[in-house]
């Protein structure tokens, strides 16, 4: 029960990334393939950031207000939440989001080219034009 | 100026190919003059790197002078200067290649082409320059998205598909060794390659660990094409532009590679890779899956930048071996194949680049007697070929017989017999095309009779029409550095390579 | 043994390279440039074979190391008896084949020449390269640069059968070279930590019975240079090249670079008291034995001239693999000189052939009737080198024949000397007949259309009768006069 409990966010990342490439390997509408990506580097993204969390800690911003000593004195680690993940996040969300827009350009080309976004369909049309 | 080499590097492709698209969209005709002259300054900023270390030792750069493991820090060692050195000089040359290239095929798409074709550099610089884990993932994903856009770039219709079954199974790499990197500070708090070297060794029981190895070498396996993830490869290097076929061949491969023995040998400790999991030994086997499974499948193709790529995949395996047998000769081999093949794909997928540029086909009927009016060029395809093959005295042979002595010195005499066996399909995959430029059969079978087709000496194409001379200026230096190389490969093993074998060997 | 060191054997390796590159830079253009160049290279390249060849005799051995290309593997000449034997017999029988290859190809406007002359050149210097290795790496090298030279020589004609041929040729000697013998030069640097060759072998003591046999089979599968059963095929399937090329090539360079490896193999790599302490210089001996019979016999029923002096050094190479199989000196000397006496006899026999087809365009044995009294020269020539094929005395064969049977007495094999009186039968057999045929039947007159719609006088080109004049008097003058190369072979086994 610990197992399944005290690891939930695990879990939950596992079972998202595997809906994400269970959808692009097996579906064959294109931008499903992308939506399917998506939601698997979302969930490697939302591990990331859950592994920074720690019980009962507070965002990493130093409080409002503190000036002089306060803001020069050591600060308490053990009270701020690890932000390390997240900027290396901030960092592959860019990444996600370029990738989503480089696909998205690909997909484009490819719909203008085949007028379908299905991949049989294109896989047929590409047949058919090599044995004319 | 040589203090700031490692950074300056990485800038200056980097600006440079901001300013490309500024410079670009003012003077059309300045892209190409710009994108020669960086790439000229990162050759002679990696052969000074190269210098340095092989004088001083490796080199520490700290970015912004913050100390490691809070600061991202760049390393250089043999290994990497090697690597540097490949990369620089191969993207210098074929830039000088892609002129007319780009002139034929997309030239409304100058511009963009130049900018991504220097991030490219840039990215692929950065993997080989880094020590941090993470700055490796940025830099990888860099490089990953430019060669999505640059596959596609072009004009064939095939292409945007294939490049983008190669985004998805690229990114599915890319995360697994995001993850990896995940498992890995998890347990350590630490993404400096060094550091992890350090904090790994009293973890190695750790599960964690164990997952973290995993996820790597899959998503590396991914992004080298080593069989059986190799399956974008053949479709993404045949429909791109000729340019981003030959750069990407010779150098994608190769510094997924490096990343791979990076990952194996210098954050996990060799006798974790090699002795507590048997990891070396799953690697040779997969390894000679490829090589086999390659060079039969080269065979059975009828266009030349198909089979190329086949071969490609079969010459990762190569050096994959080199690598699994864990052993002095086997390491060096692997390296020395690295640079050795790094020349022979680049002379390869260029020569294929500049017939199609002069026949607009691939194929290899469209390759008959093309001895007469690109003889140059075939000449150079056949030395290339010939160093694929490891035939001496080119190139390839030495350099397959350190993997094959690796091979027996391991005792993995089947490795050893499997590398000479496929030398041979190889031989036969490029014996065909050989066969048809230089001797093409007269007589075909078409429908069942014998047609004879006119003799040699009454054929119409006796005019000699080869290739523009920035493009076969960059396929002979190629050749020629294949001739050459070979001889020197004692001195290059003497003062690089021999440095770059991890302890323990 | 005292060893000087000279530049002499890289240069007359590098002589014919430079002379290819000139080959291919003068092209079609200055025709008469071209082939000096190739005169001029074969004849500097005789002159410094020959000036090594002093010191051979005092007993002296030259080095010279160019390039130490892999930590512990040199690319490294050593000049001794055996490697000055074989480099004096090619380089002598180049200067006059170059000759001979000018008359033939101009003879028959042959196309693509300057290709030819510069693969011709590049082979003959590989061949130089083979004679001089210090150890096998060197030698290795070399020979698949003889085999990559000689394939476009090979495919020259550019017909199917051409190509197929070439195909087949290439694939037989790629093949078995990278497939079995890389793979015995890997065990045997594996097991004796070098490659070197030395007089005592470097093999003794270092493996198990077991893996010493797998290596010395290993050898002989991948020099299949040396043409032994059954991997001779590419012999027959390399006669479509033109016939200057089978006569230099595929009677003296080629084929000679194979039993030169084989004897190298066997004296310097295992050494002969290893071989005779594991058996297998008796079983090799027995090898050689039955292609020397089988070949004989195959070649008895080709019509085809090329085909039957094909399958004829097939069976005469064995003679020379026979003599080193049984391990005694005279034998040795006998197999050895052999590679000089055939290879002048042979040369002789294909230039007869290739003489015959540029003046009556014939190739059958069969269509060969008459021929003596229009062409006297050739057939007078192709008589003696037949004898001395077989084996009669005043010719050179009868020298090496003779050692050979005084070897195979000597090493107390009888079988072997049956062996050798039957062969030297079947040898007359297959040889006889043919210059009955020229001298003493009559002109069968419908032979006479020979599809060029010649019923012109056949007559004999001067330029390539002369050649092989020089080369069966030669064969004759090396029975008369055996001593030369007697002690130069006798200098081998010292």
């Amino acid at each position: 029960m610990e197992f399944i409990i005290g690891k939930f966010n695990y879990w939950i990342y596992i079972v998202l990334m595997m809906i994400g490439f269970y959808a692009m390997i097996a579906k064959s509408n294109l931008v499903k393939k992308l939506v399917g990506m998506n939601i698997f580097q979302t969930a490697i993204i939302l591990f990331f950031i859950s592994i920074g969390s720690k019980k009962g800690a507070t965002i990493p911003i130093i409080q409002e207000g503190a000036t002089g000593d306060a803001v020069n004195q050591a600060v308490n680690v053990a009270r701020y939440i690890n932000p390390l993940p997240h900027v290396l996040m901030l960092t592959a969300i860019v990444v996600m989001v370029s990738t989503f827009g480089v696909a998205m350009a690909l997909i484009i080309m490819i719909f203008r080219k085949y007028k379908t976004l299905e991949e049989d369909e294109i896989l047929e049309i590409m047949r058919s034009e090599e044995n004319k | 100026m040589t203090a700031q080499a490692p950074i300056l590097i990485i800038i200056i492709p980097l600006i440079a190919s901001f300013l490309n698209v500024i410079i670009g969209l003012w003077r059309k005709r300045l892209c190409y003059p710009l994108v020669i002259i960086t790439l000229s300054l990162s050759v002679i900023l990696s052969i000074s790197i190269l210098n340095t270390v092989i004088t001083q030792g490796v080199i520490h750069y700290r970015l912004g002078g913050w100390e490691p493991p809070w600061g991202i820090e760049y390393v250089i060692d043999h290994l990497n200067a090697f690597i540097l050195i490949i990369v620089s000089f191969i993207s210098f040359t074929i830039a000088i290649y892609s002129k007319r290239n780009v002139e034929q095929e997309f030239p409304e798409k100058t511009v963009y082409f130049y900018t991504i074709y220097l991030l490219l550099v840039t990215g692929l610089l950065g993997i080989t320059i880094t020590g941090d884990v993470f700055n490796l993932y940025v830099f990888l994903e860099i490089t990953s998205l430019a060669v999505y856009a640059l596959i596609a770039i072009g004009r064939d219709k095939k292409a945007p598909l294939a490049s983008f079954n190669y985004l998805i199974m690229g990114t599915i790499g890319a995360c697994f060794y995001l993850l990896g990197v995940g498992y890995l500070y998890i347990v350590t708090g630490s993404l400096n390659m060094a550091d992890l070297g350090r904090l790994l060794p009293d973890l190695y029981h750790s599960k964690v660990v164990l997952a973290a190895f995993a996820f790597f070498t899959v998503g590396v396996a991914i992004k080298m094409a080593l069989f059986p993830l190799h399956v974008w490869l053949p479709d993404a290097y045949t429909y791109a532009p000729s340019t981003v076929s030959a750069f990407a061949a010779s150098t994608m491969t190769k510094v997924g590679v490096y990343v791979m023995i990076r990952i194996m040998f210098t954050v996990f400790e060799p006798r974790f890779s090699i002795v507590m999991l048997p990891s070396t030994e799953i690697l040779g086997w997969v390894a000679s899956g490829a090589m086999i499974f390659g060079c039969i499948l080269a065979i059975a193709q009828t266009d030349v930048k198909r089979m190329l790529s086949y071969i490609l995949i079969a010459e990762v395996g190569y050096i994959v071996i080199g690598v699994s047998v864990a052993n002095r000769a086997g390491f060096t081999g692997a390296l020395l194949y690295i640079l050795f093949d790094a020349f022979t794909m680049a002379c390869l997928f260029m020569a294929a680049g500049a017939v199609m540029h002069k026949t607009g086909e691939t194929s290899i009927h469209g390759f008959r007697h093309l001895h007469r009016r690109m003889p140059l060029t075939m000449a150079a395809f056949s030395i290339a070929a010939l160093s694929a093959i490891g035939v001496p005295p080119f190139a390839g042979f030495f350099s397959k017989w350190y993997l094959v002595l690796g091979a027996i010195d391991a005792g993995k005499w089947i490795f050893a017999v499997l590398l000479l066996l496929s030398s041979l399909l190889v031989a036969v995959a490029f014996f065909r095309i050989i066969q048809n430029v230089y001797f093409p059969p007269y007589e075909i079978l078409i429908a069942g009779s014998e047609i004879a087709l006119p003799s040699a000496r009454n054929d119409k194409i006796t005019l000699m029409d080869e290739a523009p001379m920035s493009m076969l200026l960059p396929i002979v230096i190629m050749a020629a550095g294949i001739l050459l190389l070979g001889f020197f490969s004692g001195r290059i093993i003497s003062t690089i390579i021999q440095f770059t074998v991890p302890g323990g060997f | 043994m005292e060893a000087i060191s000279s530049i002499k054997p890289l240069l007359a390796v590098i002589v014919s390279l430079i002379a290819a590159f000139l080959i291919l830079l003068t092209g079609e253009r200055a025709r008469n440039l071209r082939e000096s160049w190739t005169i001029l290279a074969s004849v500097v390249k005789f002159a410094i074979v020959f000036s090594m060849v002093s010191p051979i005799l005092e007993g002296k051995v030259i080095e010279y190391t160019v390039i130490s290309i892999l930590p512990g593997l040199s690319l490294q000449f050593r000049v001794d008896a055996l490697g000055i034997l074989f480099a004096l017999t090619a380089s002598f029988l180049w200067i006059i084949t170059s000759f001979y290859s000018i008359g033939y190809m101009r003879s028959l406007n042959e196309h693509a020449q300057t290709r030819y002359f510069a693969c011709f050149a590049i082979a003959l210097s590989a061949t130089m390269g083979v004679a001089f290795s210090a150890n096998l790496f060197t030698t290795f090298i070399f020979y698949e640069i003889i085999t990559l030279s000689t394939y476009p020589l090979v495919a020259h004609k550019e017909t199917s059968e051409a190509v197929k041929g070439a195909r087949r040729y290439l694939a037989y000697l790629l093949g078995t070279s990278i497939a079995f013998l890389l793979l015995a030069i890997f065990l045997t640097y594996n097991a004796a930590g070098t490659l070197d060759f030395s007089n005592q072998g470097i093999l003794a003591g270092k493996g198990s019975n077991a893996l010493l046999t797998v290596i010395f089979i290993l050898f002989m599968a991948g020099i299949a240079k040396a043409a032994m059963m059954p991997l001779h095929s590419w012999l027959p399937a390399a006669m479509v090249a033109p016939t200057p090329v089978s006569a230099l090539l595929h009677a003296v360079a080629v084929v000679k670079v194979g039993v030169f490896t084989v004897i190298r193999v066997v004296l310097y790599i295992f050494g002969i008291d290893l071989l005779s302490r594991l058996g297998l210089g008796t079983a090799l001996a027995y090898f050689a034995s039955f292609t020397i019979i089988v070949a004989s016999i195959i070649a008895l029923r080709q019509d085809n001239l090329k085909l039957r002096l094909a399958y004829s050094t097939i069976s005469q190479l064995s003679y020379i693999i026979l003599g080193v199989a049984l391990l005694t000196p005279s034998s040795m000397v006998g197999g050895i000189i052999h590679i000089t006496n055939h290879a002048f006899s042979k040369i002789t026999l294909f230039f007869c052939a290739g003489s015959i087809y540029c003046a009556a365009h014939k190739t059958k044995i069969s269509e060969l009737s008459g021929l003596g009294k229009k062409m006297p020269w050739t057939m007078t020539a192709f008589f003696i080198a037949s004898l001395s094929m077989i084996g009669v005395p005043p010719a050179g064969g009868f020298i090496s024949k003779w050692y050979l049977a005084v070897g195979s007495m000597e090493a107390k094999e009888i079988p072997i000397l049956v062996v050798l009186l039957v062969s030297s039968v079947l040898n007359a057999a297959y040889f006889l007949p043919i210059t009955y045929k020229a001298f003493f039947e009559k002109q069968d007159d419908a032979h006479l259309h020979d599809g060029y719609g010649h019923h012109d006088e056949i007559k004999e080109i001067p330029m390539v009768a002369i050649p092989l004049v020089i080369t069966a008097i030669t064969s004759i003058l090396m029975g008369i006069y055996p001593d030369y190369f007697l002690t130069l072979a006798k200098e081998v086994i010292r």
